[in-house]
C-alpha cells in the first residue's frame, strides 16, 4: 500500500465530516420533505455508514431508509459457501478469503470452525496476497474466494492476469462475484417493497459508472443518487432525493463526483471483461438472477478452483428461522425480524446478515438500532 | 459454548468474557476473582494492607515493532494492570516459553529490553521460570508476567465504582499500538510513521491520584480498545456512559489506516493509555495533572457517566448525531468493499 499522507486525509475527513453543514443538510432535508419517501441503499458500506454517524437521527419521520442487497458476504448463497467449506477442506489446499466470510455459517459449519478443525482457511486482505501465498508454496494449490461486487471483481481479474504473466500453476479462483444492477432490477420487478428513490453505491458506480443507472429513471421512473460513504455525501445524496420525490421527477445525480465518472473507469472494466463473462447465479434471497454474476472466461479455466476441483456438496440447508433474503430484498427490517438481538447477535448469528461489517443485521445492532 | 478454542477467544471481547466465565470462573471461584477486576485488591489483614495482583501473557508477533517488543510489552502490561487497581507496583514475576530454534541474540535482546523497561517503571523482577517447546509448537517467545503491588491509601479504584456525575478522561490518543503493530506484521505493509504507545503508566496514576483521590475507575484500554473499556465499566457499575466522538483524541495516521481498513479507532488495541472515571469535583485537576505528565499531554475530557441506559455507551458522532458504541465481539476483520 501506499504511504499514508495524513495531513491531506485528516483534511478531507474534515471536510466531508462538517458538523455545521451536517446540521444544514440535515435541516434542509426536513424543511423539503413533505411527503413520505422511501428510499433503499443499496450498499451495505453505506447503511454502516448511515448508522455509524447516527444519520436517522437527524432525519424527518417522512424519510424511510432500507438497506438493500449490497452486503457481498450476505448475498452469497448457501450453496457456494458450502462450496467454499468443501474447497478449504481439500487435502493441502491453502483457502484464501476476506475476513468477514470465515464466520458466516454454512449448512453444516462454518470456514472458522473448518479452520479450527484443521483446514487451512487464511484471512487476506487483498486477492494479491492470496497470489504471493500460491507463489511462496508452489507445491500446495491456494484457492482465493472470490466475494464481492463490480468494486472488488476488476482486483480479481487484475491478479488472475497477474498469475497468467508470471507462470503461476497452483492459484486459482473460486468466484462467486455478483451485478448490482441486475439485483436492484429483481427488487423492482418482485415489486415486494415500493421504492422512491435509491442511493447508489459510491465504489462500484467508481467502478461501472453512473450511466449504469440510468434504467432506473428511464425504465421505473425512480431517482436515484450516487453517494460516497462520508456523512455529508450521504445527506446530500439524501437531499437530492428528497427533491427529486418532491418534484416528481426522476434522474440520476452524482454527489459523488470526486470519484465517479459518467463512463466509470476503462482500465478496470477491461480487466473484468477480459478475465470473466456475465452468467446467471444464486443469491441468497433471490434464487437464480439472470445475468447477475461474473464466472471465469474459458481461456482462464486453468484458473478457476470450480473447474479444477469438483468437489462433492450436499444440498444447502436453510437457517432455521433466519429472514436474511426478506431483510437483503428490503421487505424486512433488521428490526422486524423476530430473532433480531433476542436469538440472532453478533457473538451468535444465525445469518450472514449479522455476520458481516456491511451486513444490515449487524449495523442495526452494533449503532444501537435495537428493539 | 463452542468446543474448539477460536482466536476471537482472545481478543478481548465478548467472546473473551463469556469464555472466562463460563470455564475459569467458576471451578476457581472465590470473592476475590469474582470482582472480575484487571488486578485483584486482597486485603492482609493483620497489615493492614491492600494488594494488588495481576497476571498477563505476552503472545504478540512481531516480537518487535515500531516502539516496543515483546519485553518491554510484558512489564509494561502488566505494571499497568497493578496500577489499574489504584496500587504502587512492587515486584513482577517472569514465566518464558520457548520455542526450540529461537536464536539466543533475539531473546538477549528481548530479555535487556525487559531489564529497561522494569528499571524505568521503577519495579523489580523477582522471580521467573523457563520452559522450552518442540519447534513448531510456539511461536518463538511467549511471556507471562504477574505483577504484586500495594493499594494507595484511601484509594477505593474497582469497576464498580463508577458514579451518575463521574467524568471520563482518557490520558492520550487511541489506536497507536494495534495499528504499529498491524504495521508489521504479515501482509500489509504500509509506511506510516507510527510507533507503539507501550509504556509504563504507574507515574502517571500516581499523578492523577495525588490531586484526584477520589477516582472511581481506572483502566487501560488494551484488547478490545476503549469501546470494550467503557462497556466493561457500564456494565459493571450499572452506569450509562455518553462520550462526544469529536473529543476522543485520535493520531491523523492511525485515523487515516482505520478508514482504509474499516476498523473503528475506539476498538482497536492501546499499551499506554488510561481511562479514569473522575467524580466531577476533582475532574478539572485530574485532567491538568495528566496533561502535566509526558504521558499524558494528549489527555482529554471525552464523556460522562449518567444514570440513564444503564450498561449501554452512547456516543454523539463527529456530525451531532447519536449512536451506540458497543462491546467489540473479538477479532478484528478488515472489510471487503
Amino acid at each position: 500500500m501506499e504511504g499514508l499522507r495524513a495531513v491531506s486525509l485528516e483534511s478531507i475527513l474534515a471536510q466531508f465530516r462538517d458538523p455545521d453543514a451536517a446540521r444544514a443538510l440535515a435541516a434542509a432535508i426536513r424543511t423539503r420533505s413533505t411527503r413520505p419517501a422511501r428510499l433503499m441503499e443499496f450498499c451495505g458500506g453505506h447503511t454502516h455508514a448511515i448508522l455509524r454517524f447516527g444519520i436517522p437521527s437527524l432525519l424527518p419521520e417522512t424519510v424511510d431508509l432500507r438497506s438493500g442487497p449490497g452486503c457481498p458476504v450476505c448475498v452469497t448463497a448457501a450453496g457456494d459457501l458450502d462450496r467454499a467449506i468443501a474447497l478449504a477442506q481439500v487435502p493441502d489446499v491453502i483457502l484464501t478469503t476476506f475476513g468477514d466470510m470465515i464466520r458466516v455459517p454454512g449448512s453444516r459449519l462454518s470456514l472458522a470452525q473448518a479452520k479450527a478443525q484443521g483446514a487451512d482457511v487464511r484471512v487476506v486482505y487483498s486477492p494479491l496476497d492470496a497470489l504471493r501465498i500460491a507463489q511462496e508454496t508452489p507445491a500446495r494449490p491456494v484457492i482465493f474466494l472470490g466475494v464481492g461486487f463490480e468494486t472488488t471483481a476488476p482486483m480479481v481479474a487484475s491478479t488472475v492476469l497477474a498469475a497468467e504473466a508470471a507462470g503461476v500453476r497452483n492459484f486459482t479462483v473460486f468466484s462467486t462475484h455478483k451485478l448490482t444492477p441486475p439485483a436492484t432490477r429483481a427488487i423492482l420487478a418482485a415489486g415486494e417493497v415500493a421504492l422512491d428513490g435509491i442511493i447508489g453505491p459510491g465504489h462500484v458506480t467508481t467502478v461501472i459508472g453512473a450511466a449504469a443507472w440510468r434504467f432506473l429513471p428511464q425504465e421505473y421512473a425512480i431517482p436515484c443518487a450516487i453517494a460516497g460513504f462520508e456523512p455529508l455525501d450521504l445527506l446530500r445524496a439524501i437531499l437530492s432525493l428528497v427533491e427529486m420525490v418532491e418534484q416528481g421527477r426522476a434522474d440520476v445525480t452524482n454527489t459523488y463526483a470526486r470519484s465517479v465518472r459518467l463512463e466509470g473507469n476503462a482500465p478496470a472494466l477491461a480487466a473484468l471483461e477480459r478475465v470473466f463473462e456475465v452468467a446467471d447465479v444464486e443469491w441468497r434471497g433471490f434464487g437464480v438472477v439472470p445475468a447477475s454474476g461474473l464466472a471465469l472466461r474459458e481461456a482462464y479455466a486453468r484458473f478457476d478452483a470450480a473447474r479444477a476441483f469438483p468437489v462433492d456438496v450436499p444440498p444447502a440447508k436453510e437457517l432455521p428461522g433466519c429472514r436474511c433474503g426478506e431483510v437483503l430484498r428490503g421487505v424486512l427490517l433488521p428490526t422486524e425480524c423476530a430473532l433480531f438481538a433476542r436469538v440472532c447477535t453478533p457473538q451468535n448469528p444465525t445469518g450472514p446478515c449479522m455476520v458481516s461489517a456491511e451486513g444490515a443485521c449487524a449495523a442495526y445492532y452494533r449503532y444501537g438500532e435495537r428493539i | 459454548m463452542e468446543n474448539v478454542i477460536r482466536l476471537s477467544h482472545g481478543a478481548g471481547g465478548r467472546m473473551m468474557n463469556d469464555l472466562i466465565r463460563e470455564v475459569f470462573a467458576t471451578p476457581l471461584d472465590n470473592p476475590i476473582l469474582r470482582q472480575m477486576a484487571d488486578a485483584s485488591a486482597c486485603n492482609l489483614q493483620s497489615a493492614n494492607l491492600q494488594f494488588a495482583i495481576s497476571t498477563d501473557s505476552f503472545v504478540i508477533n512481531p516480537l518487535f515493532f515500531p516502539g516496543g517488543d515483546i519485553g518491554s510489552l510484558s512489564v509494561h502490561g502488566t505494571v499497568n494492570d497493578v496500577a489499574m487497581a489504584g496500587a504502587r507496583p512492587l515486584w513482577l514475576t517472569a514465566g518464558f516459553i520457548l520455542e526450540e530454534g529461537l536464536e539466543m541474540g533475539v531473546l538477549e535482546r528481548v530479555v535487556r529490553s525487559m531489564g529497561e523497561a522494569a528499571r524505568a517503571a521503577g519495579v523489580q523482577v523477582v522471580a521467573g521460570d523457563t520452559k522450552v517447546v518442540e519447534r513448531g509448537h510456539g511461536d518463538g517467545i511467549y511471556i507471562n508476567t504477574a505483577g504484586f503491588g500495594v493499594v494507595r491509601e484511601g484509594v477505593h479504584v474497582g469497576p464498580q465504582e463508577a458514579r451518575a456525575g463521574d467524568v471520563v478522561l482518557l490520558s492520550g490518543t487511541v489506536g497507536d499500538h494495534g495499528i504499529a503493530v498491524l504495521s508489521q506484521r504479515e501482509g500489509l505493509r504500509f509506511e506510516t510513521d507510527l510507533l507503539s504507545d507501550s509504556a509504563a503508566l504507574n507515574g502517571l496514576v500516581e499523578a492523577l491520584l495525588d490531586v484526584a483521590p477520589h477516582t472511581h475507575c481506572l483502566r487501560d484500554p488494551t484488547r478490545g480498545g476503549l469501546a470494550a473499556v467503557l462497556n466493561e465499566l457500564a456494565a459493571a457499575s450499572n452506569v450509562g456512559v455518553e462520550i462526544e466522538e469529536a473529543a476522543v483524541p485520535v493520531r491523523p495516521a492511525v485515523a487515516a489506516a482505520c478508514e482504509m481498513l474499516g476498523f473503528d479507532p475506539f476498538t482497536v488495541a492501546n499499551e499506554g493509555k488510561l481511562v479514569a472515571f473522575v467524580p466531577s469535583g476533582e475532574a478539572q485537576a485530574a485532567l491538568a495533572a495528566l496533561r502535566a505528565h509526558p504521558l499524558g499531554q494528549d489527555a482529554a475530557r471525552i464523556g460522562t457517566v449518567v444514570a440513564e441506559h444503564a450498561g449501554l455507551v452512547l456516543a454523539r458522532t463527529a456530525i451531532g448525531g447519536r449512536r451506540v458504541v458497543d462491546m467489540p465481539l473479538g477479532e478484528l476483520l478488515p472489510r471487503i468493499c
